[in-house]
């Protein structure tokens, strides 16, 4: 085995390490550990595009080790692998840019950025998972790592928001667990393959598997956040910015969508999935949740939770581009995890910076708020035109290709949804931005907070200020060039392809 | 039989070793860490010795002092006992060394603390090597009685209390395994497992005895609903104590039990298994929802075992899918060894930090205290069967041992279980990150004592990656063969 084999390990090992050492890091080392955090962010990085060239050129990375006696620890990193760690490395490099701004001078940063790190490489593991086993070890741990980072602060309220999230996902991993070991009791294999491992079996399992596949979406939705498996992340608002950042773009949410995608791809396999009758009540459970996620958010006065039930809403675009089943959709589908992902960090990122630099929480209190802080206000317009679905932004490209896969298979309902979607979106966000830009602002702002006092006077910190600025270029820059070689769009059709098998 | 007389006699190491440790223990007073310490690296290094033996040379038989069956005394060991044996060395280990600190202070209690300890040590070793039915029940009764004086040393009216109930429990427990075997002596002229398993045949003699064999260790297993003594015995006791009986000697029964249910009993009833399986996941729920009630971590914790007990009675009626469910329980007793130890030794971290253990009163000690905190947790993670960790590696065994042969209600109940621990283990950890108003003292607490919880707790952990040398180990000899053997249709 040659150390090009070794990557996937070492691409694990480029958050794990730091994230060990940064535990046992005394707090006052903030030098250490920022160039732990961001050596450890840029290796990976460095390392992810090494293994993108190769998998370009049709190599594929697989490491296999044996755990039970008919059960390996696979890690496997194909098109579809590689699509969500590009999207989580990259988040977690500005994350923790943003992180280290967000959280100078507040205590407890060692393990803080300890748990960031384990996240992370949970993340990344099970986007590597080669069979459902491996996938369902990294899901746990994903949640177990995340816990302490929601009740970092110590409050009571944050405490809630941790015990109300294990009770959701604790719960739902053991539906998954007990979808995992059902379904492994009848096929004796967990492996991801093209077009599933499923299908193969007698009609007499068709039942079992159908109740499987209701396991095995449960314990997905609920990270996923799909109604009424969802209440868990309004909730969960109370965490610091990088972590909602965390939760709703780089990791939490994207893995229960992700793992949907792999459910329904290379576990049953899309066809057969629609032969038992099962991708079309999901579509219905995703397009339940689109809308009613969007009316939520319309209700909303705190900023972030507006942004959560957005989430919700949108986070569902990717399963209902899997069950609309058909490679168009699928590709829409597909794209929008990564659309959605930088979209809505950079809101987060946003959110962040107008609680930090002026104490506002509130949609009722950003009046103005883009006079004082312009740059922000640029990058959240960008982040919130592109989630309405405004051409040339990233967001459009996803509407745009779920309604050509809807129209291709035949399901004409799904253009309604999405134009109704796409009018609820405007409705909640586009008060925002008449507010910020159009309205008089109503000075003194609740709690404001003075930057760059060497340099002048800047709007806010620069590390809280380039991150967001980052993922709204790449959000108009997915949209402007969509069709480029190398965009997410274009990996998504190489997906399409090359690991669903398709034209 | 010949080589046995050149190579070391690593079953004699086991029992003599913390039997001569506890005398020195006793007649020297002073030291008792020291010899604590040396004779827990001592069978640390015979147990190993004595798996290694096993798995070159399969199952060994040792007579001491030559005199063969049904006269002498037979040390036998597979796979099964070589098991037992590591884990017992391994928690015993990492319980004497953190004695060692936890006594440092208190010379009075250390040295009522060692020779007990080394005490029940030889017993537990000697009752994994025994293999015959009265020589079972001298271990036993002598394992007993030194807990529960182990019990009775934190002192106070709570503490004597609960020493006193679990005297009784030990001593009815034992009176009624020694009635079984007086039985089965009347009958079949021997006590000797494997001459009695040629012997025993289905009648009411059998059965008979059975029945009070079974009841006596289920009541020393603490199965529900004979778990009433346990929890005030565990939790009151001092934290290196409730960490070994939670640990240790609730397996010393099982083991028994299973050992008579797969080498004499399982052929002659096994309608019995779906009993004592309804029983074991009655005290899942019953001692999971306990767990969650309290209000004290020790407590807490003490209930947690209850439920835990509760899963290793689950394989009982499920043996029908192989292996598995049985290699599931036993993979579930080791890895709750470990945990349980690191729990409870957590928590003893953290009652002598705040001079407490009121749960809701933790004033942020996963800064304080971070060290304990992680090994609470990852004991948990264990506990609650997630990923990865040796308790997740039994949860798989044993939900595919129930879902393979299409038995719903198990699986329900151990997915449920699984739930319900990770409620009352994050209880703990949420707390663990708030402030408290109420009056804390504040004491330090000596990094080794941390140290040795979380490197136990990250053993139940490792269990979960490095699966197949204990598996390997538990293959010796096959000691599962005889009941598959005798349930072929």
């Amino acid at each position: 085995m040659s150390l090009n084999q070794w990557l996937p390990l070492w691409v694990l090992a480029s958050s794990l390490l730091p994230g060990l050492l940064i535990f046992a890091l005394p707090e006052n080392k903030h030098c250490t550990r920022t160039v732990l955090n961001l050596s450890g962010a840029l290796i990976k990085l460095a390392l992810v595009a090494w293994m993108a060239w190769g998998v370009y050129h049709q190599q594929v990375y697989e490491i296999r080790l044996a755990l039970l006696p008919s059960l390996d620890l696979v890690l496997r990193v194909g098109p579809l692998a590689l699509f969500f760690i590009v999207l989580s490395s990259g988040l977690w490099l500005l994350t923790t840019i943003y992180a280290i701004g967000y959280l100078e001078g507040s205590p407890n940063r060692s393990r803080f950025f300890g748990f960031f790190s384990l996240c992370v490489t949970s993340t990344v593991g099970l986007a590597m998972a080669g069979n459902l086993f491996t996938f369902l070890l990294f899901y746990e741990m994903l949640t177990l790592a995340t816990y302490p980072l929601l009740v970092h602060r110590g409050t009571e309220a944050a405490r809630r928001a941790g015990r109300s999230y294990l009770a959701y996902t604790v719960s739902g991993g053991a539906l998954f667990l007990a979808g995992t070991v059902w379904l492994y009791s009848l096929t004796g294999t967990l492996e991801f393959i093209p077009q599933g491992f499923v299908s193969g079996l007698d009609t007499a399992h068709h039942p079992a598997l159908v109740a499987i596949f209701v396991l095995l979406i449960a314990g997905l939705g609920v990270k996923a956040a799909l109604v009424p498996l969802h209440g868990w992340l309004p909730q969960a608002m109370v965490a610091p910015a990088p972590v909602s950042a965390l939760l709703h773009a780089v990791a939490v949410v994207k893995a229960g969508a992700f793992g949907i995608v792999r459910v329904v791809y290379e576990v049953y396999g899309v066809e057969f999935a629609s032969e038992l009758g099962v991708t079309y009540p999901l579509a219905m459970v995703a397009a339940f949740t689109i809308i009613y996620g969007s009316l939520r958010a319309l209700f909303q006065d705190d900023l972030k939770r507006r942004l959560a039930f957005s989430t919700v809403s949108q986070v569902s675009y990717i399963a209902l581009g899997v069950a609309i089943v058909g490679p168009i959709a699928t590709i829409g589908g597909l794209v929008h995890l990564i659309h959605q992902g930088l979209m809505k960090i950079t809101l987060f990122f946003c959110a962040g910076n107008l609680s930090e630099t002026l104490g506002i929480h509130k949609v009722s209190e950003m009046n103005g708020v883009g006079r004082r802080m312009p740059w922000t206000m640029v990058a959240f317009t960008i982040g919130a035109l592109g989630m309405i679905g405004l051409p040339p932004f990233a967001g459009f490209v996803s509407k745009w290709y779920l309604s050509l896969g809807a129209l291709e298979a035949g399901r004409d309902w799904v253009i309604l949804l999405l134009v109704g979607s796409s009018l609820l979106n405007a409705a909640y966000f586009l008060p925002i931005l008449h507010a910020a830009w159009f309205r008089e602002p109503d000075v003194p702002w609740p709690k404001e907070r003075r930057f760059g006092d060497r340099f002048g006077r800047r709007e806010t910190a620069w590390a809280l200020l380039f991150p967001p600025l980052m993922t709204a270029a790449l959000t108009l820059a997915i949209g402007l060039f969509a069709v480029a070689p190398l965009t997410p769009l274009e990996w998504a059709k190489l997906i399409s392809t090359r690991e669903f098998g398709r034209p | 039989m010949a080589a046995s007389a050149v190579a070391p006699q690593w079953e004699v190491f086991l029992i003599l070793l913390p039997l001569a440790g506890a005398l020195l223990a006793f007649l020297l007073r002073r030291g008792g860490s020291l010899i604590g310490l040396l004779s827990a690296i001592a069978i640390v290094m015979s147990a190993i010795g004595l798996a290694g033996a096993l798995l070159d040379g399969g199952v060994r038989q040792h007579t001491v002092g030559g005199w063969e069956a049904p006269l002498g005394i037979v040390l036998r060991s597979d796979g099964l006992s070589g098991l037992m044996l590591l884990m017992g060395a391994v928690v015993g280990l990492g319980i004497s060394l953190y004695a060692s600190v936890w006594f440092r202070d208190d010379a009075h209690q250390a040295e009522r603390f060692w020779p007990l300890w080394l005490l029940l040590w030889t017993a537990l070793n000697a009752l994994f090597l025994s293999a015959d039915l009265f020589n079972l029940y001298v271990t036993l009764e002598l394992l007993g009685l030194s807990a529960v004086g182990l019990t009775a040393m934190a002192g106070g009216s709570a503490a004597l209390g609960a020493a006193m109930r679990y005297l009784l429990v030990s001593l009815l427990g034992s009176l009624l395994y020694l009635l079984g075997v007086a039985l089965l002596y009347h009958a079949h002229g021997t006590v000797d497992i494997a001459l009695l398993a040629a012997r025993i045949a289905a009648g009411p003699a059998g059965w008979a005895a059975m029945a009070l064999i079974f009841s006596g260790l289920l009541l020393k297993t603490a199965l529900f609903p004979l778990h009433f003594w346990l929890p005030p015995a565990h939790a009151s006791a001092p934290t290196p104590v409730s960490a070994l009986l939670s640990a240790l000697v609730i397996k010393a029964s099982f083991y028994l039990l299973l050992r008579l249910w797969l080498d004499l009993f399982g052929s002659l009833a096994h309608q019995l298994s779906t009993l004592i399986g309804l029983l074991g996941a009655t005290a899942i729920v019953w001692g999971s929802v306990q767990a969650l009630r309290q209000r004290r971590l020790k407590l807490l914790i003490a209930y947690s075992t209850v439920a835990q007990i509760g899963y290793f009675f689950m394989a009982f009626p499920l043996t029908g899918a192989g292996l598995i469910a049985w290699h599931g329980v036993l993979y579930l007793a080791l890895s709750h060894a470990l945990a349980k130890a690191a729990m409870f030794m957590a928590a003893g971290n953290l009652m002598r930090h705040a001079g407490h253990d009121r749960i809701a009163d933790m004033d942020r000690v996963a800064q304080r205290l971070p060290l304990s905190v992680a090994a609470f947790a990852l004991a948990g993670v264990s506990i609650m069967g997630l990923p990865p960790s040796g308790g997740f590696i039994a949860k798989w065994w044993l939900l595919e041992a129930s879902l393979g042969q299409e038995r719903w209600g198990w699986a329900m109940v151990l997915i449920l279980g699984g739930v319900m621990a990770a409620a009352y283990v994050f209880k703990v950890v949420g707390y663990a990150f708030t402030e408290s108003s109420a009056p804390q003292e504040a004491c330090t607490v000596p990094q080794s004592m941390q140290w040795i919880a979380l490197l136990l707790a990250l053993g139940a952990i490792l269990l979960g990656l490095l699966v197949s040398p204990p598996m390997a180990v538990l293959a010796v000899g096959d000691p599962f063969a005889p009941l598959l053997s005798g349930r072929e249709p």
